[in-house]
């Protein structure tokens, strides 16, 4: 049995606004009873472009219709521009949280909370606007929604994306192309703080910030190097700016170590942490 | 609260008479079976008329029982002890329905080096045994497929089964977990070589199952350490659950004509009344060749957790094969291997009743589970599509 709040069972047992209001202004719909859940908000507005009623009908579990529930009540009195504000962690903080597996019952709210807004201004869209490719055929997910929620949430893994938009949740065939997203996301963050971190002007770094740079420098770029070559390297001692460090495995009898000191060690830690490092191999 | 327990599939209630059994093994003779003080050497003498009372329910002799501490743990018990007692054959052979017990040990040991054939079965949750005789190959050590299956009830042909393992010289193994106590077994005429029985699903405590296995069956034990069960499985005998386990089994044997009848008789009511008083309802699972507590309907429309939610509130314990209780998203992999489409798989909800049920219980369901699949639906946005689909029905039907 689920774990959830006094508030979510409270809006499941006594869902608010359901049902559907004729000639509406706005109406979003998302989900599909392929999915196992979906979402149809109605808005009504006054001339002062308030929210001034609100409905919905879903299909889904208990966090769904009490996700529903609880949108249509945060809607009521706001304008279209307060309501685009409101995200899917709104919702769950608004029913005193969701089981982290039913995130994406929230996600849903949000969702079709855009298509209406979305619906309202014009666009005639039918889901919100993802050129991406299928890659959960289960629940009809797309690369780029996929992109987002794992941006979004800072997810790392498979189940998590699935809590949050049930991809992967069938089947289980797209893992691996999950796992692919998640590792680019991720990459591509990587690269971006490093190039911004390159960028960045120089100023002088504390010592703690120095030593932590450092050894993130080695686990990063250096020690995946040398491992690779079945060699290996240990950080011994830092002082000012003279870093010194032993080497492992292959690396101790390799006669080009000392290039490799040179050419990848200190060149690296200069790159990353401050061009004035200098590098000696110590005995350990 | 009033507490309308139609679960027994996951769970059973633990027969009185089962608990004062057990009682005196607790309090009183608490003894070590493999002590040799008489003390601990009556408990022994108990157990073995436990491990009797378990034979005689299935129809196998007592030193053909271990004792194990779970329906899960026999499972693995079975299909490792036969893999290890056959290091050479390397394929094993299971359906896309068994219970997590089987079916995910059949993920592990494909990902480890073992071939695995899982077989398909059709929308009536039925294999084909041409399919099955293509897959035994010589190198299978063990086939294993469950005797009934426990989201549908659906039993499978287990001795047409043991007949084309037996003609490819292979080895059987049946998860019986949900068969036994439910419907007559007789092992001495059988082609079954090892069946698992778990104490929790006929009426004796969590934590105790046990393990058939055929004489003459080479088997490497799964549990090493002690000499216990004739050096089948080591550790210590949960001796007031084994005595609980025996006793659970005479029970078993003495209502096994109550199942036949009066539990079947509830079952069928039940079910005929919700498709009644219900639109868009099917069955799934084959109608007839099925356990006689068990009925799994899918309402389309309207989803599983939201259903058995509200049923909690009126004190009815049932479970569902949607997504959402499944606790990894994953909708019943039963329902999705029988093709059912994935609307239908969201709204099923599976009822199982056992010899406590009464036809009070039946009526209160049929009383409550209507009007919940209408508030439902009431709320679902599909409710016009719903109307849509029932007009066109009527039209096509001339009306």
């Amino acid at each position: 049995m689920w774990n959830y709040s006094e508030k979510v069972k409270d809006h499941f047992f006594h869902p608010r606004n359901v049902g559907e209001i004729q000639n509406p202004d706005a109406v979003g719909e998302v989900g599909s009873l392929a999915c196992g859940d979906a979402l149809k908000l109605m808005l009504k507005l006054d001339t002062s472009g308030r929210i001034v009623d609100v409905k919905f009908k879903t299909f889904g579990c208990g966090s769904a219709i009490a996700s529903a529930s609880a949108l249509t009540e945060m809607l009521k009195g706001k304008t279209l521009d307060e309501a685009e504000k409101i995200t899917d962690n709104d919702i769950a903080e608004y029913l005193d949280g969701l089981p982290e597996q039913k995130m994406h019952c929230s996600v849903m709210g949000r969702e079709a909370l855009e298509a209406a807004i979305a619906n309202y201004q014009g666009v005639k869209i039918e889901k919100p606007v993802d050129d991406g490719t299928i890659v959960c055929k289960c629940f009809g997910v797309t690369d780029n929604k996929i992109a987002h929620e794992v941006r979004e949430h800072k997810l790392t893994t498979i189940e998590q994306v699935t809590n949050f938009c049930k991809a992967g949740g069938g089947c289980g065939s797209c893992h691996p192309q999950i796992q692919a997203i998640i590792d680019e996301v991720w990459q591509k963050e990587k690269e971006k703080a490093m190039s911004e971190m390159a960028r960045k002007p120089v100023k002088k770094l504390t010592n703690i910030q120095k030593v932590k740079l450092i050894q993130e420098t080695i686990e990063r770029d250096i020690r995946p190097t040398l491992q690779s070559d079945g060699g290996d390297i240990e950080l011994i001692d830092i002082d000012g700016d003279r870093v010194m460090v032993s080497f492992r495995g292959s690396c101790v009898e390799c006669p080009s170590s000392k290039v490799t000191l040179k050419s990848t060690v200190e060149a690296k830690l200069r790159e990353f942490v401050t061009d004035t490092l200098i590098v000696e191999e110590v005995a350990s | 609260m009033k507490v309308v327990y139609t679960d027994n599939n996951a769970t059973t209630r633990v027969a009185p008479e089962v608990v004062d059994a057990m009682l005196p093994y607790f309090t009183e003779y608490y003894g070590n079976p493999s002590s040799m003080h008489t003390f601990g050497g009556q408990v022994a003498r108990k157990m073995d008329v436990a491990r009797q009372q378990v034979a005689e329910l299935i129809g196998a002799d007592p030193a053909e029982i271990v004792f194990t501490s779970c329906g899960t743990e026999s499972d693995n018990a079975a299909i490792w002890g036969i893999l290890r007692a056959n290091p050479r054959k390397r394929h094993i052979v299971i359906t896309r329905v068994e219970h997590p017990a089987v079916y995910n040990l059949g993920k592990y040991l494909a990902q480890n080096g073992y071939h695995v054939t899982e077989l398909g079965v059709d929308s009536h949750g039925m294999l084909d045994l041409n399919e099955l005789s293509d897959a035994v190959r010589e190198d299978t050590a063990i086939v294993s497929i469950m005797y009934a299956n426990n989201e549908t009830g659906v039993i499978f042909p287990i001795e047409e089964i043991g007949q084309i393992v037996k003609s490819k010289g292979s080895i059987l193994h049946t998860d019986a977990v949900q068969a036994v106590g439910k419907i007559p077994l007789n092992l001495s005429k059988s082609t079954i070589d090892l069946l698992t029985i778990s104490g929790h699903k006929l009426h004796a405590p969590k934590g105790v199952g046990a393990l058939f296995i055929k004489k003459g069956i080479t088997f490497t034990p799964f549990i090493v350490g002690g000499h216990q069960e004739k050096n089948r499985r080591g550790g210590t005998e949960n001796v007031p659950s084994i005595i609980g386990l025996g006793k659970a089994c005479e029970l078993a044997k003495n209502y096994m004509g109550k199942e036949l009848t009066v539990v079947k008789q509830l079952r069928d009511t039940l079910e005929e009344e919700i498709l009644k008083k219900a639109p868009d309802v099917r069955v799934n699972g084959h109608k007839t060749q099925r356990l006689p507590n068990t009925t799994n309907l899918s309402f389309e429309f309207v989803e599983g957790e939201a259903i058995l939610l509200l049923l909690n509130e009126k004190g009815i314990c049932a479970s569902s094969g949607s997504a959402c209780t499944s606790g990894s998203l994953e909708p019943s992999h039963v329902l999705r291997a029988m093709g059912v489409p994935f609307t239908a798989v969201h709204g099923s909800v599976r009822l199982s009743l056992s010899r406590y049920n009464t036809i009070e219980d039946v009526h209160y369901i049929i009383e409550h589970l209507p009007p919940i699949i209408r508030r439902l639906r009431e709320i679902s946005p599909y409710g016009r599509e719903m109307k849509a689909k029932a007009q066109t029905t009527r039209v096509s039907a001339g009306i």
